[in-house]
């Protein structure tokens, strides 16, 4: 059996802000290989440089530097049109601060990825109300954003970002606004989108969160300094805790 | 080549779900909305208020114009400003009745001459009632046809009364009711000057064109036949009235009476006219060029006031653009293309205009049935069609030319950095 095309290739990936004379090299490097069906978490401090992946990733920002492969097709040199067309078809992206459009329903939040992949209205809402039951909310449909929980809110979030079938779902913390029990229920349906052959790539820095992923990359200061199977990951974690803790004692 | 024929289609639907987000954002902010659309209004207003003026004096005036005759020719000895005959006295080149046999038959656009000539004012005398001064006229039959002045009681001149010189008259309204005829005048005899003359006929007054052609005021007149009148005077000073067929053909018929004119008044070759022929077509003609610049002039200069509405426009929306970056930036993380966010900012300005353009029009409307009220020369202003259709083009446009910075503003965000706007 022939290994698959990789989804995501990321190749030597560097973003430089600048601010006025101030340079903050927020990628310095980064090698990065997901294949479809993966479930990959990100962790790493804040300021790390795990937005600024995301965000290239998502076809958010350019990178300065290196290339990006999306389903084996080069995004570097994409135009604006060309980009916007990625991120509407293939990829779904999920933000910590929801980011739902305060006068419109739910399902119109959720319908508004369909507007501009010119799907006829009468389809927009079946294609809404499906994707909205996908996270457990088919009884909400109705509901304005701030009659909803902040669970909910983000479960109106993923839904949204899944109407659209991506190929790559990504989440900047998405549990980052939420209390321990309804990151729970986040998580669940991330399982549960996971089991249903969706490609995840999660950003977190807690620990038992993303010990629900498969595979667990660590950055620090703009690279990515462990790349690992959670088990993996998990075991070298408690080998660094009891070495620092045996150092201790 | 398949996504090249479904473009129109994406575009048009594009623009309504445009112009349908731009109805609701516009529902949100009412009464924003309304003040910031208050220069298109005002400017919308009062170009439609000024067109309408204007074209309802340009009506009026044609009118007037049209009763007094737009097919009349007039026909008058005139010393020409170059040549040998530069200094000639009047006398020499006064019209004589012979120039003019035969024109109707070499002039095929002119459909009726008459010969005119004035007796000037005679005292009038019916019975025992006696008016001052009537002003006598010899003139042709045909002068009443090309005057448009029927004869209403009575009858015209006939072959007769004009080849024979008959002492007989047509007289105006005024003039049997000042001398206190009975209302069936035809038949009953008058003294005017020191002759007396069977009343053929009576014409109505002429209508009052007080605006155009001075005040009518008495008419106090009585027409003989040219050629009775031609007895009575030594050598009669002679002018001309005639008629084209059509307008259209007033140009034609001038050509002609020149050409005949120059023939039988001996003219050479490179002898410039000693004549005038005057068309009434031609004056209508330059009239209506005059008042279409007028028209022109004054609409584009009220524009201006459009031009500060527009920028009125592009203030509100470049707040709008700014108000609402966290949108775009989601719109754009979503899948919005450039080109999407730009028409949905740019309907948004072009609905903001037109309904501005609407309630200008509707100011419009009260403004010139205000103007129709005060003036009569005003009575028929009135928004032309055209004019309802310039307003909304135009404020459409002042929506395009100044939506189009805040909206490039708007499509040009990073989405990630308007996401992270406060
Ligand atoms: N828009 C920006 N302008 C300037 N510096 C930025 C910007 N975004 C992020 N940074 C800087 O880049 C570095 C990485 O940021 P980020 O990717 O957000 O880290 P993380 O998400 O891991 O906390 C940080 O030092 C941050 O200050
Ligand atoms: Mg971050």
């Amino acid at each position: 059996m022939s290994k698959p095309c990789p989804l995501i290739e990321v190749h030597q990936l560097e973003r430089t802000y600048i601010i006025g004379a101030e340079k903050v090299r927020a990628l310095r490097g980064v090698d990065l290989t997901v294949y479809a069906n993966e479930y990959v978490a990100v962790m790493g401090h804040s300021g790390s440089g795990k937005s600024t992946l995301m965000n290239v990733l998502g076809c958010l920002d350019r990178a300065d530097k290196g290339t990006y492969r999306l389903n084996g097709i080069d995004t570097t040199r994409m135009s604006e049109g060309q980009l916007a067309h990625i991120r509407n078809r293939q990829i779904g992206f999920v933000f910590q601060s929801f980011e739902l459009m305060g006068r419109l329903s739910a399902l119109k939040n959720v319908e508004l990825p369909l507007i501009y992949s010119h799907v006829p209205f009468w389809k927009r809402r079946q294609m809404a109300k499906e994707a909205l039951n996908r996270v457990g909310l088919g009884q909400r449909i109705g509901h304005k954003p701030n009659q909803l929980s902040g669970g909910e809110k983000q479960r109106v979030a993923v839904a949204r970002a899944l109407v659209n079938q991506p190929s790559l779902l990504l989440a900047d913390e998405p549990t980052g606004n939420l209390d321990s029990a309804t990151s729970e229920g986040i998580m669940k349906l991330f399982e549960k989108l996971h089991a249903e052959g969706q490609t995840i790539i999660i950003v977190t820095h807690e620990a038992d969160i993303a010990a629900r992923a498969r595979r667990i990359v660590r950055m620090r200061d703009g690279q990515i300094v462990s790349d690992l199977s959670a088990e993996q990951d998990m075991t070298r974690q408690d080998g660094h805790r009891l070495g620092i803790e045996g150092a201790a004692r | 080549m398949k996504d090249f024929l479904l473009f129109p289609l994406y575009l048009a639907r594009l623009i309504l779900q445009s112009a349908l987000l731009a109805v609701g954002q516009i529902w949100v902010n009412k009464t924003r909305s309304l003040l910031t659309t208050l220069g298109i209004i005002i400017g919308v207003a009062s170009v439609a208020a000024v067109i309408a003026a204007l074209e309802g004096m340009n009506r009026r005036i044609l009118e007037n114009f049209e009763s007094f005759g737009t097919r009349k020719i007039f026909i008058w000895p005139e010393r020409p400003q170059t040549g040998r005959q530069k200094n000639i006295a009047y006398e020499q080149i006064r019209f004589e009745p012979e120039q003019f046999d035969g024109l109707l038959e070499h002039c095929p656009s002119v459909e009726y001459l008459s010969l005119m000539t004035s007796l000037g004012r005679l005292p009038g005398r019916f019975m025992e009632h006696t008016v001052d001064a009537v002003s006598v006229t010899g003139v042709d039959a045909s002068w009443f046809k090309i005057e448009n002045r029927p004869i209403v009681v009575g009858r015209p001149f006939s072959l007769l009364d004009e080849t024979q010189g008959r002492y007989v008259c047509i007289i105006t309204t005024q003039l049997r009711d000042k001398l206190r005829m009975d209302r069936d005048c035809a038949g009953q005899i008058i003294q005017l000057g020191s002759n007396s003359y069977v009343v053929a006929g009576m014409v109505d007054d002429k209508p009052n064109n007080a605006m155009l052609f001075g005040q009518a005021g008495e008419q106090l007149d009585a027409y003989i036949p040219y050629t009775t009148a031609a007895k009575l005077l030594y050598r009669p000073w002679i002018r001309v009235m005639a008629s084209c067929r059509d307008s259209t053909r007033a140009e034609e018929a001038r050509a002609e009476i020149r050409f005949f004119l120059r023939q039988t008044r001996g003219l050479k070759p490179g002898d410039p006219d000693n004549f005038g022929v005057f068309l009434m077509e031609s004056e209508v003609r330059r009239f209506k060029q005059v008042m279409e610049m007028i028209t022109l002039v004054a609409a584009g200069i009220v524009s201006i006031s459009l031009l500060v509405g527009g920028v009125g426009i592009m203030n509100i929306m470049l707040v709008s653009v700014s108000e609402r970056t966290r949108e775009i930036g989601l719109r754009k993380a979503v899948g919005a293309r450039p080109g999407a966010i730009l028409t949905q900012f740019l309907v948004e300005a072009v609905v903001l205009c037109m309904i501005g353009g609407f309630f200008g029009v509707g100011l419009g409307q009260l403004l010139a049935r205000t103007i129709a009220n005060s003036a009569p020369l005003m009575e028929q202003a009135q928004i032309p069609g055209w004019a309802i259709a310039v307003a909304f083009g135009f404020s459409g446009g002042v929506g395009i030319v100044f939506g189009m910075f805040p909206a490039m503003k708007a499509a040009r965000l990073n989405p990630i950095e308007a996401l992270r706007h406060e």
